[in-house]
């Protein structure tokens, strides 16, 4: 670079506004980057300018993760995901265990009975197929665990370099056989948040994996289909003629539980207080992200739920989540208020009060 | 968890906040040096526990803030050459440049990668032989052991595709810029621990004495920094102006002999430029004439890249411990996370960053008064 290159980038900086002086990054990518991907306010921002503002139509913007459809006089909950992972093995599950309970988890928390699933398959050159072979097992293996069927799928080939291994996009239909109403928007200020189990369990077990972060752990993914527990939660709501009173439930994966629920307090127009001291977090979990300088409530997890429930029956609610396998930690993490509305705050556990934002982009280990 | 619990304990918060308050008679302004402190503070909600005559002002320990936008511009010019993998800590990556950032490189020309540990350069370059790898050796003397350990390595291996882009700084010398500066308002410091349990805290005692100012070597941890602010908060009280060291669990005056050994053989003190404040003499490292050819700067022919540091902007203030985030009229409107106008909103460590993501922009007295009411 020639210093003639510095001084076109004082002129260009000249006109700037108040801050002028300070150098303005541009943060109106050009082009993809991997924050977009990271579920944060990139990724947001990217849904709503280039999709949303398209595709536009009243199911599309209730923005939940899954679509519930009336047809025929049924319910029918329907969704998509695709499923890309560095390593796509890993302790606790790989790929394909991923891209089914990954859908059928979304279908539960729509309040939905999963039946279907579709799988379509980006392969690249080079992938061994006894590799390929593991992976569908395990699909297999999870659906007949799930209780789904595959019911039809496709499959792609693309050059060496243009893929990585395998890349799976699946979609899954279910019924929604009960008078369920969970959105994002139905919270109100005193309603519970509950929470199935340890945060960040997925997401720190996939970091150990990768390259250039080598730590032992004993840790395993938390990868695992929800829609029994679930099943049981509309049970219980169900005997107590409370099925409305579970308001939205959200299987905090890509982006965390903190993600999650500044999603919901936006949507509903609530704040939110959580207690720090009343997440479960495991001690290895813990002790990677203190290391890497990550905060467990940003990353990812396969086999979590968040619940939030009217007061009423919290209790109950949580008393059947402990009692089935899947929610033997279950806890209620916190409530919603009525102000700061769409914001989530944290009570710490030294007696300070935080806010708990949406992050912008991808989470960052720190230098030191 | 061990050793994190014991430092986070909400009864014993409570009673140290107790003694501060009993032990202050008079208004207080106290730097923290260490970024990891900062993000500590906002993080646990510190300075809302703290009484309102002890001001809490952020330091300039923000490895990512204080690296000249001018070797911004070099790393990014090395990163975009085909031949190169550009390998850096993780915060470094969006931290803008003239022209982008490392992530809008990675999109597009470059391979720029993520390491957790300088020596990952090391396995990096062996499984790309045909590669020029470089790594971004920024940080205080925190990371000066491990950034010199990789060049110390790549020598003993005979590595000729290793090379370092050397932005080192020093805390003493920032310390001594701010106190000198006739703006100045900090009446005492809690030391930087990490950079201390490295090179020990003696050469902190003689700016302590021609100053007067108590430092005092502190954690990271909640009640490390409680305990930090009530040791200063005393020796304010009583007209002393010691180094006293809290962190005493992790480091001694000496510091670690074998780390230093290490990074007075790969590296010797040189003038650095720090960004919003500028040129500090003997306020850094760079490698030794023996590791000159371990140099990227030589290497990759970008010595010449002279980037002008604007010369008046906030952050430079604010990492000074002059003005404090909200006093900037941009904070948390034009300037946030996703669009940071300067370097302290950038690092995750940066004291903009910090008290954007915990909560900071809104005014304190509504924060406090949510937090009573739960």
């Amino acid at each position: 670079m020639s210093a003639g290159k510095v001084e076109d980038r004082e002129e260009a900086a000249a006109p700037l506004g108040p801050f002028g002086e300070c150098p303005l990054p541009i943060f109106e990518h050009p082009q993809i980057v991997l924050g977009h991907g990271s579920g944060g306010k990139l990724s947001a921002e990217l849904i709503e300018k280039v999709f949303v503002s398209r595709f536009r139509n009243a199911t599309l913007e209730k923005m939940d993760d899954q679509a519930v459809l009336e047809i025929g006089g049924a319910r029918l909950a329907f969704t998509t995901d695709s499923f890309v992972v560095t390593p796509i093995f890993f302790p606790g599950g790989d790929i394909g265990t991923l891209a089914v309970n990954g859908t059928v988890n979304d279908l539960a928390m729509g309040g939905a009975k999963p039946l279907y699933l579709a799988a379509a398959f980006i392969l690249e050159e080079g992938l061994a197929a006894t590799d390929l072979a593991r992976v569908v097992d395990s699909m297999a293996a999870a659906a007949q665990n799930a209780g789904v069927q595959f019911v039809t799928g496709d499959t792609k080939v693309v050059n060496r370099g243009k893929g990585d291994k395998v890349f799976i996009t699946t979609t899954g239909i279910g019924l929604v056989d009960r008078g369920t109403q969970l959105s994002a928007d139905r919270v109100r200020p005193g309603d519970k948040i509950l929470l199935s189990g340890t945060i960040g369990d997925h997401g720190i077990t996939i970091l150990s994996q990768r390259e250039g972060l080598e730590f032992e752990s004993a840790l395993e993914s938390d990868c695992t289909p929800l829609n029994g527990l679930v099943s049981a939660m509309l049970d219980e709501a169900q005997s107590a003629n409370a099925i409305t009173d579970l308001r939205v439930m959200r299987d905090p994966t890509r982006g965390g539980v903190a993600t999650v629920l500044n999603e919901i307090a936006v949507r509903s127009r609530v704040g939110m207080v959580l207690r720090e001291n009343m997440i479960p977090v495991r001690d290895t979990v813990r002790g990677a992200c203190e290391m890497l300088g990550l905060d467990p409530l940003y990353v990812a997890n396969e086999g979590k739920l968040v619940a939030i429930v009217a007061p009423a029956i919290a209790d109950r609610v949580l008393d059947v989540m402990r009692r089935h396998p899947l929610g033997a930690d279950s806890v209620i993490i916190g409530e919603a208020i009525e102000q700061p509305a769409g914001m989530v705050l944290m009570k710490t556990s030294v007696g300070g009060t935080r806010v708990v934002d949406v992050l912008f982009g991808e989470q960052l280990p720190r230098i030191c | 968890m061990k050793y994190l619990d014991e430092y986070r304990d909400g009864d014993i918060a409570a009673k140290l906040v107790e003694r501060i308050k009993r032990m202050q008679t008079r208004p207080w302004v106290i730097m923290e040096v260490c970024g990891g402190q900062t993000h500590s503070i906002v993080k646990n909600g510190i300075d809302h526990l703290l009484p309102k005559g002890v001001e809490l002002v952020h330091g300039p320990g923000c490895p990512v803030c204080v690296t000249p936008l001018e070797m911004i511009d070099k790393a990014h010019a090395i990163a975009r050459r085909p031949d190169v993998i550009f390998c850096s800590f993780g915060d470094m990556l969006r931290v803008p440049g003239s022209d982008g950032d490392l992530f809008s490189i990675k999109s597009s020309v470059g391979d720029v990668r993520v390491v957790y540990s300088p020596l990952d350069c090391i396995k990096i370059a062996r499984a790309n032989p045909d590669k020029q790898v470089v790594f971004f050796a920024i940080g205080f003397e925190t990371t000066a052991p491990a950034n010199a350990m990789l060049a110390w390595q790549a020598r003993q291996m005979g590595l000729t595709n290793v090379s370092l882009l050397v932005s080192h700084v020093l805390v003493p010398p920032a310390i001594e810029a701010i106190l000198s500066s006739p703006q100045n308002r900090v009446q005492g410091y809690l030391g930087p621990g990490h950079v201390c349990a490295v090179v020990g805290y003696a050469e902190y005692e003689p700016l302590a004495a021609r100053f007067h100012v108590p430092i005092v070597v502190t954690g990271f941890e909640p009640l490390d920094i409680l305990e930090g602010v009530l040791m200063v908060i005393d020796q304010l009280e009583s007209g002393r102006a010691d180094v006293e060291n809290q962190y005493s669990r992790v480091l001694d005056r000496g510091g670690n002999r074998p780390a230093q050994d290490l990074i007075g053989k790969v590296f010797e003190v040189s003038d650095r430029k720090w960004r919003g404040v500028g040129m500090i003499p003997r306020s850094g490292f760079q490698l030794r004439d023996e590791f000159r050819a371990f140099d990227a700067e030589h290497r990759f022919s970008v010595q010449a890249i002279d980037t002008m540091e604007p010369a008046v902007c906030i952050s430079g203030q604010i990492l000074q411990g002059i003005k404090k985030p909200h006093d900037c009229p941009a904070f948390g409107t034009e300037c946030n996370p996703q669009h940071p106008l300067g370097a302290t909103m950038v690092s995750a460590e940066g004291a903009c960053a910090a008290y954007y993501a915990y909560g900071r922009h809104l005014k304190d007295a509504d924060l406090v008064t949510l937090g009573d009411n739960r």
